[in-house]
């Protein structure tokens, strides 16, 4: 007997469900490991996991809470990678969306709510998006790798936002912190339910990927976007204009993380702090590969992250086992799904050696 | 007389990929002294059945066998290209394996000897000599690889083959790259070889080539052997059938009515000169219900040529006319619009995005048309009709619109792309390789639809490297070489000698031929 590998002509989409459904299990089940190891039954530690994600609506809340700025930063990463457009910089992104937001709403403008939201929506996105496309055009102009560039700008960035927040921006009223000025009442985003923390990005989180959705199905950008990244060539002699393509891809992949900085400093927060995002950026590109590059799966793998994170905090608290096991978890899922993605690629078949 | 001994034999070989069989209880026997042609259209099996024989490939079933020096027929272990050089097999891939930046002598040499060879380089020298002088095989040893021609390089190949002592020599496609004069050139060298014992086998499917050199023709169709005839009982006909498995439709060619000038080259000029991809002052024109043939040996600028007539390049000085004015700013979307059908050379690479459906890579040229979009928004119903009437028209084999463009055979993907770029009645077509890797019935049906086009009135533009496929479409040949186009005229009036001495940049005023 010997194990033969058949390429696949099609994954079906149940398949493709099913695979990042067992990378979450098998990624569950390693990491049982550890946490016998450190002496707790996994069974009882990942059932306080689970009530602490989802077991009352305050932890709902707080899962919820904590996946929107990851459904917009796993959205970033999709749309990216979709076109074969590398960004691995929404760390930095969110933060100059960030940025932007409080520039635009912390008095500078005297606006009502309904113009005052809108005005940092938008200032966020473009300062986010401006953020990716300097790396793409640099990339299409020198050959500049976007992998390198959009990565250490996160560094640039959130140093500038520091040197920012102990000088020009900071907040008079902080008693010291390194924090700046807060956004006005009318530029912050109302809470869902009152005394929950989850908030209205959570919503323009599911419109943006819903948004997102619509775009890759059933546009003309879409489509120019999916022959962009799929062939590149191609596109180019079939007269899809490749470069400004590109720019667009950058423009909404960065413009949605910064959307994410505006949603956390206008619905969490209230001010820019450097510890706004604890990787929330990097933490996209896990969400966008755990849903495929799919918009409707980010919304999704980004709960299922959140609710690791959440649930390992209350478990922690219960059993003492560290909660970097969220980390533990989050990277064997990513690993588990790479693998995945190696058995919706091929099939793998036993076959018996005849002998000549 | 006896019968040559067997040099070479193989025994009911089959090889499966997935559901496909490939070679299907393929026997054949190579004796001394012979060339063997296996003909067969793309996907017949040929190329697999040699990387068998070289241990490329291991088959399901069936044995390699080589006589040994004894005498003995042994088999050779499956899988082990090894195995097959030091049995005496020499095999000459299409695509050349050669270390571009060493010379000729060192490529020979290279991995025959151990590290530390002191004066062992001078030894090789002498004996490579005196393989050239046996057989034939002309080449300037110390030049670096990259400098030399095709030609050259390919000899390079078959000289490294015989250095190894091999008794068997296999060519896939040899002539795909040469000139008609260097095939010839080839050809002799080959029948040389042969007569000094050598066994060869000659993979084709150029007919005329295969009647010419071998002694004896074996046909592969699906996977399975065909037929098997000596040359002498061959004709072109019988071996087209048997290739093809049904009697092919020749397509005939009448004569046009040539209209006005739609395209016009003046003096163009793009690139460095003397690199291979530079044009120099070329100036010709392209006539409404015309086809027009650009002959020359792959890299003389056709590429150049085929990257300004799909909007990919513009000139860097002289003008490109269309019905008169210039052409300034040309991409290929303008181009689509004011008329174009491009059908690219590698037409998996830049004509295809593998990953879309058909329907997607159907309406890709013109997504942004209002029949196929309206604000942006994609009207998949369009795309989908538009591709349903393709399939049918052009009869493009697939599973249905919404099939992978990955999973079509290479004359599945031509045709999508004639459907793609001929359904909008074009004024202008550039063809470029419209029919390479493609199989006979394939080739008809493109051959068909471009002088269905210009029946209409298009004016076409067709860049091959197949003499022959020039021939049958064309009403003017131009030829390139080294990047300059001259004008060899009417195609009736041409035959395949005057191109040749064209394509090798002898030009017919200075070298007048016998009429």
């Amino acid at each position: 007997m010997s194990l033969r590998l058949d390429p696949r002509e099609h994954a079906p989409l149940f398949l493709r469900l099913l695979v990042s459904l067992v990378a979450g299990l098998a990624a569950l089940l390693l990491v049982a490991i550890p946490v016998m190891a450190a002496g707790a039954n996994p069974f009882e530690a990942y059932l306080l996991m689970a009530q602490g994600a989802f077991g009352s609506m305050f932890a709902l809340s707080e899962t919820l809470n904590r996946a929107t700025p990851l459904i917009l930063t796993g959205l970033a990463a999709a749309v990216a990678f979709r076109a074969r457009l590398w960004n691995i910089g929404a760390e930095g992104q969110l933060y100059m969306g960030a940025l932007a937001a409080v520039m635009v709403g912390s008095g500078f403008l005297q606006l009502p709510a309904p113009l005052a939201i809108p005005a940092i929506m938008l200032a966020g996105f473009l300062a986010g998006g401006l953020m990716m496309v300097i790396p793409a055009m640099l990339k299409q102009r020198f050959g500049a790798d976007e992998v390198v560039i959009t990565l250490l700008l996160n560094f640039v960035v959130i140093l500038f936002i520091q040197m920012l927040i102990e000088g020009p921006l900071k907040d008079p009223l902080a008693m010291g912190w390194p924090q700046s000025v807060p956004l006005v009442a009318e530029a912050r985003f109302d809470k869902l339910i009152p005394r929950l923390r989850m908030h209205w990005g959570l919503i323009v989180g599911l419109v943006a990927a819903l948004i997102l959705w619509l775009m890759v199905k059933r546009t003309v950008l879409g489509f120019e976007i999916k022959a962009v990244g799929e062939n590149k060539a191609a596109a180019r002699f079939a007269g899809i204009p490749v470069d400004a393509t590109m720019l667009k891809v950058a423009l909404i992949s960065g413009g949605l993380a910064g959307l994410a900085g505006v949603s956390e400093v206008a619905g969490v927060k209230g001010y820019l702090s450097a510890d706004l995002s604890p990787g929330f950026g990097y933490s996209g590109i896990v969400v966008a590969m755990l849903a495929g590059l799919s918009p409707i799966g980010s919304v999704l793998a980004a709960i299922f992250i959140a609710a690791v994170f959440v649930g390992a905090d209350s478990m922690s608290r219960a059993t003492g086992i560290s909660n970097y096991l969220a980390d533990l978890v989050v990277a064997l899922s990513l690993l588990c799904v790479l693998v995945g993605g190696f058995f919706l690629r091929f099939r793998l078949r036993w076959q018996s050696r005849q002998e000549a | 007389m006896t019968d040559p001994a067997i040099l070479l034999s193989l025994d009911n070989i089959t090889k499966r990929f997935g559901a496909l069989v490939a070679n299907d209880a393929i026997s054949l026997d190579l004796r001394e002294s012979e060339i063997l042609a296996l003909l067969g259209e793309n996907g017949a099996g040929k190329t697999t059945l040699m990387n068998i024989l070289f241990g490329h490939y291991v088959q399901d079933e069936g044995l390699v066998r080589v006589r040994s020096n004894g005498g003995d027929m042994n088999s050779l272990p499956p899988g082990s290209p090894g195995a097959a050089l030091a049995a005496g097999v020499g095999m000459v891939h299409q695509h050349f394996t050669l270390a571009e930046n060493l010379s000729g002598l060192d490529n020979i040499r290279l991995g025959t000897e151990p590290l530390l060879s002191l004066g062992r380089r001078a030894m090789a020298r002498t004996r490579i000599k005196s393989i050239i002088a046996e057989s034939g095989l002309e080449v300037d040893l110390d030049r670096r690889v990259a400098d030399l021609t095709v030609g050259e390089k390919q000899r390079i190949e078959i000289l490294k083959a015989l250095y190894r002592d091999a008794r068997v020599l296999i060519l896939d496609e040899p002539t795909a790259v040469l000139t008609p004069q260097e095939a010839e050139g080839l050809f002799v060298v080959l029948r040389r070889l042969a007569a000094n014992g050598l066994g060869v086998i000659f993979i084709s499917h150029k007919l005329g080539e295969v009647l010419a050199v071998s002694h004896r023709i074996m046909v592969l169709r699906g996977g399975k052997k065909a037929g098997e005839l000596t040359a002498a009982q061959a004709d072109r006909r019988a071996i087209a059938d048997l290739m093809v498995g049904k009697a092919v439709a020749e397509v005939t060619r009448t004569p046009g009515s040539i209209g006005k000038a739609l395209l016009e080259f003046d003096d163009v000029c793009l690139g460095k000169p003397s690199t291979r991809t530079a044009l120099s002052h070329v100036s010709f024109k392209l006539r409404a219900g015309e086809i027009v043939a650009l002959a020359g040996i792959s890299g003389n600028g056709q590429t150049t040529i085929a990257a300004l007539l799909s909007g990919l390049a513009v000139p860097d000085s002289g003008t490109l006319r269309l019905d008169g004015q210039p052409m300034t700013r040309t991409s290929p979307r303008r181009l689509v619009e004011a008329g174009f059908a491009r059908m690219p050379e590698d037409r998996q690479h830049d004509g295809v995005v593998g990953t879309m459906s058909v329907a997607e890579n159907i309406a890709i040229e013109d997504v942004r048309s209002p029949e196929l979009s309206r604000f942006g928004f994609l009207n998949r119903n369009a795309m989908q009709t538009r591709a349903q009437s393709a399939i049918a028209a052009y009869d493009v084999r697939c599973p249905g619109p919404d099939a992978e463009a990955r999973l079509l055979s290479g004359g599945n993907v031509q045709k999508l792309i004639l459907a793609r770029v001929l359904e909008r009645e074009p004024r202008i077509i550039l063809a470029n390789q419209p029919t390479r890797g493609l199989d006979i019935g394939a080739q008809a049906e493109v051959h068909r639809r471009i002088l269905a086009a210009r029946d209409r009135g298009a004016a076409v533009l067709v860049i091959s490297e197949d003499l022959d496929e020039l021939f049958a479409l064309a009403d003017r040949f131009l030829v390139i070489h080294a990047g300059e186009v001259v004008e060899a005229g009417p195609a009736d009036a041409l035959d395949r000698a005057t191109i040749g001495l064209l394509m090798a940049g002898q030009s017919h005023t200075t070298e007048p031929l016998a009429q």
